[in-house]
């Protein structure tokens, strides 16, 4: 079972070939569209690289959630994720560190909470119930 | 402005391969200012045509559902420079097709000899994207496999009928 140096080493190795950044700009904390330069269709990418890195099968929005704004407004309103939203979130992400954005829960922040970090955990976490 | 970037395909093998075949002429404007006297076929309408092959090729056997968009360039090596009266044939090859999305690999051939490879990945837009603001307005539903691809389309079926009934014959 790899260590999570390990998949993080392969993590970055991903995101390099992906995002056509230095292995030395990648941090565990680094966010992949603030601090990586991530565009939408790279999101896609990486998720195709990741299956191939490490043989398992990522489901649609498993890694990378979509949120729309509009969709409940019990999970937000005027563009800030209430906190039966961010429960929700973090059902749906429990890989993802929340700290910084339950200190400031508006949505154009949603996107810092994808970093190498969450998806090293993520993928821990599918290699340890064997890629399911 | 057409944007057509092949003269037709060659051969076809539903959702394994294709290859078209590209005609530079001397008479397409580009070569005009591309350059003055040295009529190069620029690079980014080389991946187009690619990009135009693989993804007739990923779209029927999707059955042009899915629009099939060029997403991403992931890598490309050109070997050398492609001038006016050269004819080159572009090979594609399905790598994956996924609902989502799908790679290609992309080889440029000219006299037989492969000199340019290009691995492209497409993203799929659903069904919902046919009323959006990126779907030209008054155009046909399918904004990707317009009316002009679709002549390509219907001849890379016929070949990809042919082919299957000389194997069915052997």
């Amino acid at each position: 079972m790899a260590s999570q140096d390990e998949i993080f080493e392969k993590v970055s190795a991903t995101l390099v070939e992906a995002l056509n950044v230095d292995e030395d700009e990648i941090r565990p904390a680094s966010t992949l569209t603030g601090d990586l330069g991530a565009e939408s269709i790279d999101f896609l990418d990486i998720v195709f690289r990741l299956e191939r890195e490490f043989g398992i099968k990522i489901p649609r929005e498993e890694l990378f959630p979509e949120v729309a704004e509009g969709n409940n407004p019990e999970f937000m309103q005027d563009g800030v994720v209430t906190p039966k939203g961010i429960d929700e979130l973090k059902r749906a992400m429990p890989f993802a560190d929340f700290n910084d954005f339950e200190k400031d829960p508006r949505m154009t922040e949603f996107s810092n909470l994808f970093t190498v970090k969450m998806i090293t955990n993520y993928i821990q976490d599918k290699l340890a119930r064997g890629g399911r | 402005m057409r944007w057509i970037w092949l003269d037709g395909f060659t051969a076809f093998e539903s959702g394994v391969r294709a290859r078209s075949v590209k005609n530079l002429s001397l008479a397409e404007d580009h070569f005009a200012q591309h350059f003055p006297g040295f009529p190069v076929m620029p690079a980014s309408l080389i991946i187009e045509g690619l990009a135009q092959t693989g993804g007739i090729l990923v779209g029927e056997k999707l059955d042009f559902k899915e629009k099939v968009v060029l997403g991403k360039v992931l890598r490309a090596k050109f070997e050398r420079e492609f001038l006016a009266g050269e004819t080159l044939e572009y090979d594609a090859e399905v790598l994956m097709i996924r609902p989502e999305g799908s790679t290609v690999l992309g080889k440029v051939f000219c006299e037989g000899k492969c000199e340019a490879e290009v691995e492209i990945f497409f993203a799929h837009l659903g069904p919902s994207w046919s009323k959006s603001d990126a779907a030209p307005a008054g155009n046909d539903e399918n904004f990707v496999f317009s009316s002009e691809l679709k002549s390509f389309i219907n001849q890379a079926r016929r070949l990809d009928n042919q082919a299957k009934a000389k194997a069915g014959s052997v």
